[in-house]
């Protein structure tokens, strides 16, 4: 069975002024029907404009090139009726709900607005569907949510409208970026229970964006780390979280304050994070490596093939189970799978 | 909605009460005698002048004689002129209807040409922009009077495609008579309009909740419709009002300079002729019309952001 999104050689350059800046350099990456996938990385890296290629709503004037396959359809080609097809088959959740949603428009009509204008759905069915979403996600008296403008509605509680919208156009592949990162914590692990849920439940396939490397292993199987706008790493979660072949992967692993920790580890990745238009040439991560020597600076690195992953870093199989232990930031010793 | 009506309205009557005072109070404060008008500044009898002063009234205290007209006004009736010995009300009422054709066909301008500019400008690219753009440039830096004296020349006088003169009968006609004083009244309020719609379209074209409403696929047009003008309406619904409410000031150039037996040119011609009953009565339509317009737009802005109502707004 081929992937329901492949991603190929895929750069993105924005304009910004006269300048055109890169902002993602040959991306590359599959999610098949039903599973979830995890991008993370620092701000900048360019997880946003990854999931904006996607569902082509990058800013005017960005130039694309490289291949983006959506259930067989070349997504970069598409345009009209044939583009907003498309976009209604991919759902995007934004990180803060309370931008994303009209605010002089009631719940009612944001929720039901693609159903009745694309689908020409009665408005009292859409209507119902909107109520059964919303208590799909857990909120109660739907009735009297739909009601309300989304000013009358918490961050979290617009969130969930936010997933429940989603879902009522049927996707088969939503886009999180970041939906949780404005939520307080209790809330957020309700908002990634309901994605857990529904990604099960429905066959959902997700790109699941964040900073936080655990939590996208808490959601997803598979794990994509991007620096300055390349992939340096893909793995299972669990191997990329207990076994990291990149510095920089190993860098994120170290760089969360674990809840489990019994010592607090110290949490900065030396160094600013870049973009890829500022990025330096030869291996981008580099300058903030701790174990960069002077090849890595003269010379491009390549996605090589590693313990059923990619890895972008040519030492990578040298410093294999070293670099958790060696990191200064590292106070927990050998690692489990060392 | 209930509760923000009757704040609306009773602050309506507390502005009243306030402008009705300040101009009964300027007027009587003001140098000269009302009987100068009617006498020619010659000295009266004093017989005479006590028989004209307790006609009009004048010889009573400030705070009665207000009250008096106060209460008066309220049943309609706003005094006599003393020059002309008739009653202001039948004055007002014989010239009221070209202000208000004046102002109304000068809004439906602004409101067509402003707004439709605006959207244009911001949805269009290139040239439709920079035409857009510098139409209102050109439009911005014409003043009222300079755009009537420009029309009357060119449309009027060299083109002699309509009249530069008088007010005219029949609905027709008065519309004909209409046209070129509100094109020269609306040119400023067009260009403002047109700039305060691009930039508040512009704005809202950008904002997450539009990229939300592509991102779901729905088509450009109602993206634009129910997203992007229904957002910008709030700001450009307070734009108009203002502009609409200050033409109802700025009309009395247009009025005199187009020949327009209007209320703004009546009031000019009265304060000069020291009519103060028709002064007063004139300034004092002239507040509550600029006062309900003002109250309309802080309706419609209620009405179209329900962040504002529900929140209570303290205005
Ligand atoms: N509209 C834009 N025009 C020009 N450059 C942009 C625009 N939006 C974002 N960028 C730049 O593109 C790069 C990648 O941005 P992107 O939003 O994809 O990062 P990200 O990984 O999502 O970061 P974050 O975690 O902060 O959301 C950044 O350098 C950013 O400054
Ligand atoms: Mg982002």
């Amino acid at each position: 069975m081929s992937a329901l999104l492949e991603v190929s050689d895929l750069t993105v350059r924005l304009r910004l002024g006269d300048e055109q800046r890169e902002v993602i350099t040959g991306t590359a990456f599959q999610i098949a029907a039903g599973e979830a996938m995890g991008l993370v990385g620092e701000s900048g890296s360019g997880k946003s404009m990854t999931a904006k290629a996607i569902a082509r709503l990058l800013p005017l004037g960005a130039r694309v090139s490289g291949r983006v396959t959506f259930d067989g359809a070349d997504v970069l080609a598409l345009h009209g009726a044939e583009l907003r097809r498309h976009r209604a088959r991919v759902a995007v959740v934004f990180q803060d709900p309370r931008a994303h949603i009209n605010p002089v428009r009631r719940i009612d009509d944001f929720m039901t607005e693609s159903l009745r204008l694309l689908d020409d759905v009665p408005r009292a069915e859409a209507r119902r569907r909107a109520a059964a979403a919303l208590e799909e996600v857990g909120i109660d008296d739907p009735a009297k949510r739909l009601r309300q403008f989304p000013h009358e509605l918490s961050g979290g509680m617009l969130q969930r409208v936010m997933i429940a919208t989603a879902l009522l156009s049927e996707p088969r592949l939503l886009l999180a970026d970041e939906c949780t990162t404005a939520l307080d914590v209790t809330t957020q692990a309700e908002v990634m229970a309901i994605l857990d849920d529904l990604r099960r439940d429905r066959g959902l396939a997700m790109l699941f964006i964040t900073h936080d490397l655990e939590l996208a292993g808490a959601v997803c199987d598979r794990t994509t780390v991007m620096y300055a706008g390349q992939i340096v790493e893909t793995r299972g979660s669990q191997r990329l979280h207990d076994d990291p072949l990149h510095p920089y992967s190993a860098a994120l692993v170290q760089a969360r304050p674990s809840v489990t920790a019994t010592a607090p580890r110290l949490n900065a990745i030396p160094g600013r994070p870049v973009s890829a238009f500022e990025a330096p040439g030869g291996c981008r991560f580099a300058p903030r490596c701790p174990h960069a020597v002077d090849a890595c600076r003269s010379h491009d690195q390549q996605l090589t093939a590693l313990d059923g992953g990619w890895v972008r870093c040519s030492w990578a199989a040298e410093l294999r189970g070293r670099l958790l232990a060696s990191s200064p930031a590292s106070s927990s010793g050998e690692n489990a799978n060392a | 909605m209930t509760r923000f009506l009757a704040r609306r309205t009773a602050m309506l009557v507390a502005t009243m009460l306030v402008a009705s005072f300040a101009i009964y109070g300027a007027l009587y404060v003001s140098p000269g005698s009302p009987l100068s008008a009617l006498t020619g500044n010659r000295p009266l009898p004093p017989e005479a002048k006590a028989q004209l002063e307790a006609r009009y009234h004048l010889n009573e205290p400030f705070l009665v004689r207000y009250w008096h007209w106060l209460v008066s006004a309220l049943h309609g009736d706003l005094g006599e002129s003393i020059p002309l010995h008739e009653n202001v009300s039948t004055l007002i009422g014989q010239r009221v209807g070209v202000t208000a054709g004046l102002v109304l066909l000068t809004s439906v301008i602004i409101v067509i040409a402003g707004v439709g500019l605006g959207i244009l400008g911001a949805l269009g690219k290139g040239l439709v922009d920079n035409g857009v753009l510098l139409a209102s440039t050109v439009s911005a830096a014409l003043p009222s009077f300079a755009a009537a004296v420009v029309l009357q020349f060119v449309v009027a006088v060299k083109l002699g495609w309509l009249p530069a003169l008088g007010t005219g009968h029949g609905f027709a006609d008065s519309l004909r008579h209409l046209l070129l004083p509100a094109l020269a009244l609306a040119a400023t309020s067009v260009a403002l309009v047109t700039r305060v719609t691009r930039a508040a379209v512009r704005e809202e074209t950008g904002r997450e909740h539009v990229q939300t409403a592509v991102s779901r696929g729905l088509p450009w047009p109602s993206v634009v419709r129910r997203h992007v003008l229904r957002n910008a309406a709030i700001p450009i619904t307070t734009v108009v009002g203002i502009t609409i409410a200050s033409l109802i000031a700025l009309s009395a150039v247009v009025e005199t300079a187009f020949g327009l037996n209007g209320l703004g040119a009546y009031l000019v011609q009265a304060a000069q002729n020291k009519d103060v009953a028709v002064v007063q009565g004139i300034s004092l339509v002239l507040v509550l019309a600029f006062v309900l317009t003002n109250m309309l737009v802080d309706i419609a802005y209620a009405v179209l952001d329900p962040r504002l109502t529900l929140g209570g707004r303290a205005a």
